[in-house]
């Protein structure tokens, strides 16, 4: 309702100066000045706020000096370092040239060339065969699709070819030079197609490698494992932390390993685990656990769902000594709503709810 | 009465739009906006005080009549071929006047093909290989392209271009321990018959979802342009498989990127039992060259030097001018789709035995040679005991050789062992060892 009173606003200043509006947009002020209801409901709904808090990592001094980067300016900066040492890496997908619609790429054609940056027709599954074919030819080759929902038109050249590539030919070939980024997850009104997190189809597909940051020094680090890995990689970017979440992070090249999950704080009681956005609300939820019913949490990052650090999470045969269920909270079995999004995510309530309920069970 | 006011009343409404349109138009030129080009593309400033059309999107003229463009599948794109049905030079100057002895090894390639192809076939009804797939009728395909190639050229194929292999000199020990997935196998016995691969050959290995090469070709031809080699890419596909997303992706990607490729389309007639009158209704694949914006020819794919003639041209200019281009070789699927295909169930035997005996590659350019005393009756004859007794050979070696160790199971799946893999392996050693009498363990190496 607020964005519809949003849309009155800006029709009824328009009158003048857009063509061909004229007639409509005076309709629709007096619409708005016969009913004084509406700018009362403007100031009572405002869109939702964030469902998390980002908690930014402390700052390190390990791989030399650092600077002031969100998420997306940290993938530039990985990327700006690959261009830089790699003379074969190209980076190609809609709209990268001119920076992005995420501003993942900006100024990075300008300082390579666009025969390094460069945008491909609109077309998913050309993205991936094409980037599969510069990467089996000894580029290295990093390929955006520009949310993870419109990845299923590649899902055959992923998962038939990329995935299969080194193991049907003997190891003769192979497409390790391959990375595909992918804006991932809910943003609070992306609705169906600029929200999913599609990993687990991937999930259960060898020869592929699928990695999901939580922040900016992560995603620097990760992304550039990624890059070097001599396996096709799926790098998802937690969308609502572009610009969300902001940190030190070091300007020169480092990596973070891949598979291998990381505890970010130890606990007695409960064991909480997940990737990306989410971690932050859990962590919030490690709090509210300790805070109000005496619970001690383990939080713990994923980082790479495939191949994932079972040694870390589960801790040889762990499921013989649980004193209660495992518990799953995610979204509903629908698809990502709009409207709904505040009822639909797994957030910080749920959370602590599911840990109430399994302290008691 | 009332409809009178009625449309009185529409009328007035109708005057007053054509009035609030007039008030716009005199708006317009205030609130226009200048264009800024960004792209590195340069367009030409619009004007519209020009008449001919400013959009960015088409560079034509205006026409004033409403016609329908005729897509032309009556009188389509001809077929550019160099010999006759019997193998005579029809024009002097097209003869790409090879040696005596290239034009041997192409006759010779494709025989020894053929009759591997009869062999292995063979094999697979008796039981000692799985599955195959011959290339009956297309040889020319295979050899007219291949041999107008640099070896370092990449190539990726579809499933049916054994022939360009073995004009690389594949050897014929190679091919059958693929197909019957021996220790030998540079494959490690992971594909089934016919997906070869050849990293020495320059020829990515062969998967079995159709047309997803398309869009690897082009990116292939892209890194290659990058590192300025001298270094050209072709694909290979069926008309069927064009039919893929995945082709259309490549053709776009191919223009667009201005990548150095041939797209070399073998156009034999049928994707398994569908006619092309069921796979397309256009004028084939070399009719949808010129929507991506790319150079196109059709040719008598059963005639190898046409088919020479064009790859080689196609070749030269791909890699000087950095475009792609498209080849569509019209030939005929003479045998079977594959070893689980009848076709006798889709297509008359006449229709076979036409093309088996009036227009095949193989005694076209045989017609060619003996025009010439280049080959005779009695090379005919040695030389067909030859290549069976050397095809026999290569296959009862592969036969008798063990299959490769089951722990190549577990490896390349990533370029490094996994720890969950590796349990896995442990896992199927231990229960191979205590279960072994119900599995085979004595036809695989130790």
């Amino acid at each position: 309702m607020a964005a519809a009173a949003r849309v009155f606003i800006r029709g009824a200043h328009a009158t003048l100066s857009v063509p061909g509006a004229g007639k409509q947009s005076s309709a629709r002020s007096a619409l708005l000045k016969l009913s004084p209801g509406c700018s009362s409901r403007l100031k009572t709904q405002q869109r939702h706020a964030a469902h998390f808090t980002f908690q930014p990592e402390p700052v390190t001094t390990q791989y030399g000096p650092t600077q002031k980067m969100n998420l997306f300016q940290s993938i530039t900066s990985a990327l700006d370092n690959t261009l830089a040492s790699d003379p074969t890496a190209v980076i190609f997908g809609e709209d990268v040239a001119f920076g992005g619609v995420f501003r993942c790429t900006v100024g990075l054609r300008d300082k390579y060339g666009k025969d390094r940056v460069f945008n491909t027709p609109l077309c998913e599954q050309g993205i991936v065969g094409f980037g599969i074919g510069a990467a089996v030819a000894g580029a290295t080759a990093i390929a955006e699709i520009q949310f993870a929902d419109y990845i299923f038109p590649a899902f055959d050249q992923i998962v038939n070819e990329a995935a299969k590539y080194r193991y049907r030919s003997g190891n003769l070939f192979d497409c390790g030079n391959l990375t595909i980024r992918a804006p991932w997850g809910c943003v609070g009104h992306g609705s169906l197609y600029h929200s999913q997190s599609p990993e687990a189809f991937f999930a259960h597909c060898p020869g592929i490698k699928i990695v999901i940051p939580r922040g900016p020094l992560e995603a620097k680090g990760l992304l550039l494992s990624c890059i070097a890995d001599n396996n096709p990689c799926l790098f998802f970017e937690p969308k609502i932390l572009y610009r969300a979440a902001v940190e030190q992070v070091p300007v020169d090249s480092y990596t973070i390993p891949l598979s291998q999950a990381e505890v970010l704080q130890e606990g007695s009681d409960v064991t909480l685990v997940a990737w990306g956005t989410q971690i932050h609300v859990l962590k919030e939820v490690a709090n509210m656990a300790q805070e109000k019913l005496g619970v001690s949490c383990e939080v713990i990052d994923l980082r790479t769902i495939l191949p994932w650090d079972t040694e870390t999470i589960c801790k040889e045969e762990c499921f013989l000594n649980l004193e209660a269920p495992i518990a799953r909270v995610c979204g509903y079995d629908t698809p990502f709503p709009h409207i709904f999004e505040p009822f639909y995510i797994p957030d910080k309530w749920k959370c602590f709810e599911a840990i109430k309920r399994m302290i008691n069970y | 009465m009332a409809a009178v006011s009625g449309v009185s009343r529409m009328s007035g409404l109708c005057f007053h739009a054509a009035r609030q349109t007039a008030a716009l138009k005199a708006l317009r030129p205030m609130t226009r906006r200048s264009f800024r080009v960004t792209a590195a593309h340069q367009q030409q400033p619009f004007d519209s005080s020009l008449e001919k059309p400013q959009f960015p999107g088409a560079s034509a003229e205006f026409v004033d009549h409403l016609e329908f463009i005729q897509p032309n599948v009556i009188s389509g794109i001809p077929v550019y071929r160099v010999m006759d049905r019997q193998g005579n030079i029809i024009n002097a100057s097209e003869d790409p006047q090879l040696s005596k002895e290239t034009v041997l090894n192409f006759y010779q390639k494709m025989t020894l093909l053929n009759t591997m192809d009869r062999i292995l076939y063979e094999s697979q009804r008796q039981g000692r290989i799985s599955f195959y797939m011959t290339n009956y009728g297309e040889e020319g395909t295979h050899i007219g392209s291949a041999a107008a190639l640099e070896s370092n050229d990449l190539v990726f194929g579809q499933y049916r271009e054994a022939g360009v292999l073995m004009y690389r000199g594949f050897p014929l020990d190679l091919f059958m321990a693929q197909c019957y997935a021996n220790a030998d196998d540079l494959g490690k016995g992971r594909q089934m018959p016919v997906h070869y691969g050849s990293k020495d050959l320059n020829f990515v290995t062969i998967s079995s979802p159709l047309a997803t090469q398309i869009p690897q070709a082009v990116g292939a031809a892209y890194a290659l342009k990058r590192e300025n080699m001298n270094r050209a890419v072709i694909c290979y596909f069926g008309e069927g498989a064009a039919s893929e997303g995945d082709a259309h992706a490549g053709f776009n990607f191919s223009a667009t990127l201005e990548c150095p490729l041939i797209f070399f389309c073998r156009n034999n007639g049928y994707a398994i039992s569908t006619p092309t009158n069921e796979q397309y209704r256009g004028d084939g694949i070399a009719a949808r060259g010129p929507g991506y914006g790319m150079l196109s020819i059709r040719v008598d794919g059963n005639d190898v030097f046409a088919v020479y003639n064009a790859t080689k041209e196609a070749r030269r200019r791909a890699v000087a001018e950095n475009q792609p281009f498209l080849i569509e070789a019209m030939t005929y699927r003479i045998g079977h789709h594959s070893t689980s295909d009848d076709s006798s169930a889709y297509r008359s035997v006449d229709e076979v035995n036409y093309w088996d005996k009036q227009d095949h590659p193989i005694s076209r350019l045989r017609h060619y040679m003996t025009a010439r005393d280049w080959w005779s009756e009695d090379d005919e004859r040695s030389w067909r005991k030859q290549s069976r007794k050397t095809v026999m050979e290569a296959f009862e070696r592969a036969e008798r050789r063990l299959k490769p160790n089951p722990e190549l199971l577990f490896t390349d799946v990533y370029e490094e062992m996994t720890p969950s893999l590796d349990k896995q392996r442990e896992s199927m050693f231990r229960h191979i060892q205590q279960y072994k009498e119900h599995y085979p363990v004595d036809l695989y190496e130790k």
